[in-house]
């Protein structure tokens, strides 16, 4: 493993295996006991630095940390502007003096975890950066999909959404890639980066040709505004071509599984009925979260500096 | 083989450290496992249904295993078996580096006012036994716990001590005592490398 | 006082002598003597005549932390240089005579090198109605060159307007060529790495669509056109078209644009975040062969100095720009002279003759002969040296050659005369 976890692209097959390997064991460790409390990480602390704001995902780097028996510190940023507050290095070098061991960095830039890591002693891990990565969101998407299918090699996994704003895409693209499941990105045109050809994944802009095929769906959130920039005409057309209702359900196979990082869009990129039915994997997504999170706060900081 | 008493306290073990080589065979491991079966059956009596055996990962695990068969087969009582992963119990993980945790698993009836019976393949600094203790804490609330070893190598860093023990091997704590087990490693033995030089008093 | 160069390899010809009296040359030739006249040994050295910068960001007045024409000017001399065109993008922005005097005379006070202050087209930048270029053309400061740089003079019918109004004072509109429109939030090149990065593109065709637009209203108004900073290849294609169709354009690309690519972006230090971005390697490849046959007429360094607290922050946050002045002729040897692509007269026609006549500039950019002022700098082609920011004049440290072995070293720089810079080390 390496000091950081700041891309998908850090962790090659056998880290990443490493990560879903030791989430397990402490999912199973956990389970059904009493006291959900392990004391590795005592006396380390972790920093939960935030300048976005993201409740779940803030809670569950709190939650993971806690049941890891770290100190943690919230430190959120939300609203402070860049150019008016702290800089985020004299921030970074204020919580590193107070002896924090990790940093867990929320942010609204992309990059910001990379020049965070270039200034700071500890680990420093990515729990999202503007519409660059979200490693610990494709691990724990990947945690899923192992739970559920029982492999990943192989495994047809259709992302489907504004790929070209989404960091959950890019890290699940890498990771996916990484650990040998097949990946096809669908979209309409607009909402793919220039460039995306370059990556390791197929693209297709057209939603019915892929669900066939597809062992897990993936729907990204599809935010309103990106109508008013003209990425698609309206919210209804974009639904009806790119959303996943029962209709277009039904054509999957049967073991087919539905993912969203959350939050959902009800209505415009996920039917209800498709969110609460069995092949939804949406709340487990949010348990794994937390397992998912151990392993990686526990493999990046458990260990003695190599 | 002579039987060794249980539980050497440090102020008497022997002070020459073995000689490098060989210190078990595969018969001699058999041999010793059967005795600890047969000391388990006597000192547990008549609550031998209560006794569960919890291995320490890796090798304590099949260890724990094999006594369990042979207390079965000596007593005709079948006993139960579990496993605790102490990883994330290590005090000296920033010394030790992280490592792929292993399975904890606990027999069905749990542990909750039962006779825990640890097994681990090498008692050495008693760091790994504390870990397991504070494991077993968080796992429910033992009415008793034991510790039996394959191997007591002194150098205690804990006021800790087995309560079965299948070879006391003095050495000196640059040597290292290198358990083989047939699940793990495909062979039984039990070796030391390294040279045995006279620690200083 | 007289300074007699000895030994000098004139545009890297044979070595010469050159004495530089009163201000001009007085003389060049073999064996010069003069009685009482500073004796410069300038064997090995390459002399060129000094350069021009028709693109420097002395950003004063307003972010004196940053630069000040005086510290400014300091690193143009250490460079090379010995006329600079400062850009209009101050804080107020030199969009009337008033303040395109006092940088004149700031420049003046410096001494250092000609600072031609460059007056902005529009307004305070803003695209909307067009700034006095009449008054500050005929104020102390002889306004030539016009420039909204940092913002695209977008509206078309505006930009005609320019063009044709400045051709009464036979005045050039130096256009920083980016559809606003296609470049909202852009941070970086578009292509395979923004996406990877997650960075916001910013298409080499919003350069493209602007020049190409520019070309055609240049040609139907008959006016002269510069183009600031060229970054893409496809630029150079436009421009060689437009050029071989008798438009009267003129383009110049900076020393960055001719060696480095997106690929510095991937550690997102902003010291690499510049407008227009680094672009690919063939668009690299493009500008020094646009640049070796002339279409693209100048090197201009956009030296653009930023306070530390513009840089050291989020990618997205960040100021665009870098310092320039102090390697431009480095790079150049490394990118043209090192590869074949141009011989030092090339230099001294790119980085000198062209951009003194583009700006209009009368003392600079002449030959090294009897009678022409004495600018000109020596070079040793021959020193190689590891660039440390915390050693450069300028106020600020923002510079993407930081740790990079580089050729080159100007030993001399004269102004009219005045050395200004002597054994690489400035004169005041």
């Amino acid at each position: 493993m390496k000091k950081h976890l700041l891309e998908a692209a850090d962790l090659d097959r056998s880290d990443a295996t490493l990560v879903l390997d030791t989430a397990a064991q402490i999912e199973a460790a956990l389970t059904g006991r009493e006291v959900k409390k392990l004391p590795t990480l005592r006396g380390r602390t972790v920093v939960n630095l935030f300048y976005e704001d993201s409740t779940r995902t803030r809670i569950s780097f709190e939650l993971a940390a806690k049941r890891l028996s770290a100190d943690v510190i919230n430190f959120s940023a939300k609203g402070s502007s860049v150019s008016k507050g702290e800089s985020l290095k004299d921030t970074a070098l204020t919580l590193e003096a107070m002896g924090s061991d990790a940093i867990v960095i929320r942010h609204g830039a992309s990059g910001a975890p990379h020049q965070l890591a270039s200034w700071v002693r500890g680990s420093v891990v990515n729990a999202g950066d503007g519409t660059h990565e979200h490693p610990t969101q494709a691990l724990l998407d990947a945690y899923t999909i192992r739970a559920r299918l029982g492999r990943l090699e192989g495994v047809r996994v259709a992302v489907v959404g504004d790929v070209l704003h989404s960091r959950v895409a890019r890290s699940n693209v890498r990771l996916l890639h990484t650990l040998g499941a097949e990946v096809t990105l669908v979209a309409p045109p607009t909402l793919f980066p220039v460039g995306v050809g370059s990556w390791p994944a197929e693209v297709s802009y057209d939603l019915d040709a892929v669900l066939p095929k597809a062992d897990v769906v993936m729907m990204l959130r599809v935010q309103a505004e990106r109508m008013t920039a003209s990425f698609f005409p309206s919210a209804r057309e974009y639904s009806r071509r790119y959303g996943l209702d029962a209709r277009r359900m039904a054509v999957l196979g049967d073991d087919a599984i539905v993912m969203h990082p959350g939050p959902m869009n009800r209505g415009m990129e996920i039917a209800a009925d498709v969110a609460d039915s069995v092949r939804s994997t949406i709340v487990e997504q949010v348990a794994n979260g937390v397992s998912v999170r151990m392993a990686v706060l526990y493999l990046l900081l458990g260990g003695a500096p190599s | 083989m002579a039987g060794s008493p249980p539980a050497a306290p440090s102020s008497r073990e022997p002070r020459t450290p073995a000689a490098p080589g060989a210190l078990l065979s595969a018969s001699d491991v058999a041999r010793v496992v059967d005795r600890m079966a047969h000391q388990l059956i006597e000192k547990a009596g008549n609550r031998l249904a209560d006794l569960v055996l919890v291995g320490i990962p890796t090798r304590g695990a099949p260890l724990a295993r094999r006594l369990a068969a042979r207390v079965e087969a000596f007593s005709g009582t079948a006993i139960d078996v579990g496993t605790v992963d102490i990883t994330l119990y290590r005090d000296d993980l920033r010394l030790r580096g992280v490592r792929a945790l292993e399975d904890t698993v606990l027999p069905g009836a749990g542990i909750d006012g039962r006779l825990v019976v640890l097994v681990d393949d090498v008692l050495f600094s008693g760091r790994s036994v504390r870990a397991a203790l504070d494991a077993l804490r968080d796992l429910g609330r033992p009415r008793a716990v034991q510790l039996a070893v394959l191997v007591d190598r002194g150098h205690r860093e804990l006021p800790i001590r087995a309560d079965y023990v299948g070879k006391n091997v003095p050495t000196a704590r640059s040597q290292s005592v290198r358990v083989r087990l047939a699940e793990v490693d495909g062979v039984d033995e039990v070796r030391v490398t390294g040279p045995a030089e006279e620690e200083q008093p | 006082m007289n300074h007699l160069i000895k030994g000098a390899r004139v545009l890297g010809g044979d070595p010469v002598d050159l004495l530089v009296k009163d201000g001009r040359i007085a003389a060049v030739g073999a064996k010069l003597s003069a009685t009482g006249a500073e004796v410069l040994d300038a064997g090995g050295l390459v002399a060129l005549p000094g350069l021009v910068d028709l693109h420097t960001h002395l950003r004063e007045p307003g972010r004196e932390d940053a630069e000040t024409v005086e510290t400014g000017s300091r690193a143009a001399a250490l460079g090379g240089f010995t006329a600079v065109h400062a850009m209009a993008n101050t804080d107020p922005v030199a969009d009337t005579a008033g303040v395109v005097e006092q940088v004149w005379r700031l420049g003046q006070e410096a001494g250092l090198v000609d600072v031609v202050p460059v007056g902005a087209v529009t307004v305070g930048l803003a695209g909307e109605r067009l700034a006095e270029l009449g008054a500050m053309a005929e104020s102390a400061a002889t306004v030539r060159v016009f420039s909204d740089d940092g913002h695209c003079v977008a509206d078309p019918a505006l930009m005609r307007r320019a063009l044709e109004y400045v051709k009464a004072f036979d005045g050039v509109v130096a256009q920083h060529a980016e559809e606003p429109r296609l470049t909202v939030g852009a941070q970086m090149h578009e292509g395979d790495r923004s996406a990877k990065l997650g960075l916001t593109g910013w298409p080499a065709a919003a350069e493209e669509a602007i020049i190409a637009r520019d070309v055609l209203l240049a040609q139907h108004v008959g006016a002269r056109l510069h183009i600031c900073h060229v970054s893409t290849a496809g630029s150079v294609e436009i421009l060689r078209w437009a050029k071989a169709r008798g438009v009267d354009v003129t383009a110049e690309v900076t020393p960055h644009h001719l060696l480095l690519t997106d690929a510095c972006a991937e550690g997102y230090d902003p010291v690499f975040k510049v407008n227009p971005p680094l672009r690919t390697d063939a668009d690299v490849q493009a500008l020094r062969a646009g640049l070796a046959d002339g279409t693209i007429d100048a090197v201009a360094t956009d030296h653009a100095p930023h306070a530390v607290e513009d840089k050291e922050c989020e990618w997205a946050q960040a100021r665009p720009g870098m310092l320039g002045l102090e390697q431009a002729l480095a790079i150049v040897q490394d990118t043209m002279v090192e590869t074949g692509l141009l011989d030092w007269a090339g230099v001294a026609d790119r980085m000198s003759v062209r951009p003194a006549t583009i700006g209009r500039l009368t003392g600079h950019g002449r030959p090294l002969i009897p009678g022409e002022p004495a600018n000109l700098v020596l070079l040793d082609p021959a020193a190689r040296a590891v660039v440390d920011p915390a050693a450069l004049a300028s106020r600020s440290r923002n510079s993407p050659y930081a740790g990079r072995e580089l050729p080159g070293r100007v030993v001399a720089t004269f102004l009219r005369g005045v050395p200004t810079v002597l054994d690489g080390k400035a004169q005041r």
